[in-house]
């Protein structure tokens, strides 16, 4: 979990262009990290692409926390 | 790197980011000599085309902002690609929008509005901004837009941008009548799915790209860099014969009956 959550804040960091000790696992992507509709999406796509999975839609749309993304990853990974 | 667009001033609208297909095309026209000048709509983009262009090592001739739903926006910008490059050889429009929600169920419950953005933002667009290229292109040019096959067929979710994508090859065909007088070609490019950030806002885009690597004739997917190097061509002199086409760029795909 450790794992996965550094290298999901490593990519939220260059995405969206915040500081890192803002990247907690309570964080809300539009309310703490000022991302909008299009910051999210590119960020599923980044995520898709370093954890070589796909994310449906459905479950994409349930990501709203930077706890959600690494908890999703996470129980796909094992 | 080719000398096929040496000295050649070509506008670029619509990178968003590194997966846009306007990034595959910046690729393929700065590696063949072009000057290249690029719009951008949103501060967001500006800042990730400013990114992109520095750590690909290119340097842009020109960065002018321009919202294609805006005439006077049109026209600002191209009055300072006049003032600052004077002529331009090519314009790459590579532009689109719908609302998200419009992109999945049922094409008949798109709003009357959603309609006319996406056909505003969409197909209006490349007309707007073929009307002031034409001012700046005397020696000749060539226009290249990005379509897409759901306006040939019924593709799941694609809905009021399929409709767009229709209205945008039909104003191909006209523009290039058009412009034909003044040595100015128009063409279209059909590609397949790219996995850019505007694909991803049609639902269930994940299985476009499956169906593509399994029955496409090619058996794999379409990128940026083969649009890239299409429109290249297209708007290269290798094309001078070309105008008024959709070329599909899709593995071959559009043969294929199901």
């Amino acid at each position: 979990m450790a794992e996965v959550f550094d290298r999901v804040k490593k990519i939220i960091v260059e995405q969206l262009d915040v500081e890192e000790e803002k990247v907690t696992m309570e964080a809300s992507f539009k309310d703490d990290l000022e991302a909008d509709s299009l910051d999210v999406v590119e960020l599923v796509m980044e995520l898709e692409d370093e954890f070589d999975m796909e994310i449906a839609d459905e479950e994409a749309e349930k990501i709203n926390t930077v706890g959600d993304a690494v908890n999703y990853i996470d129980s796909t990974q094992s | 790197m080719s000398s096929l667009l040496e000295g050649k001033n070509i506008v670029v609208m619509g990178v968003a980011n590194e997966r846009s297909i306007a990034w595959g095309i910046t690729k393929s026209l700065h590696n063949a000599g072009a000057n290249l000048i690029f719009t951008y709509r949103q501060e967001r983009s500006y800042q990730k085309l400013v990114r992109l262009l520095e750590k690909n090592n290119i340097t842009p001739k020109l960065t002018v902002s321009c919202d294609v739903e805006s005439d006077e926006s049109i026209k600002v910008a191209f009055k300072e690609i006049e003032d600052k490059v004077n002529v331009i050889h090519g314009l790459v429009h590579s532009v689109a929008f719908a609302k998200r929600e419009e992109l999945q169920g049922e094409y008949a419950d798109t709003s009357r509005d959603g309609f006319l953005l996406a056909q505003n933002i969409s197909a209006y667009s490349l007309v707007a901004v073929t009307k002031q290229a034409k001012a700046l292109m005397t020696e000749g040019g060539s226009i290249v837009t990005q379509t897409y096959i759901g306006s040939e067929q019924v593709i799941p979710n694609y809905n009021v941008m399929g409709v767009a994508k229709a209205s945008l090859e039909a104003s191909v065909r006209y523009l290039a009548e058009d412009m034909g007088k003044y040595g100015i070609r128009v063409n279209a490019i059909s590609a397949g799915p790219i996995r850019t950030l505007s694909a991803k806002g049609v639902s269930g885009f994940n299985e476009k790209t499956s169906i593509i690597e399994e029955k496409a004739p090619l058996r794999r997917n379409v990128d940026q860099d083969q649009v890239g190097d299409a429109t290249l061509f297209l708007v290269s002199e290798l094309a001078r014969g070309i105008t008024g086409e959709v070329l599909h760029v899709d593995s071959g795909y559009h043969i294929i009956g199901s």
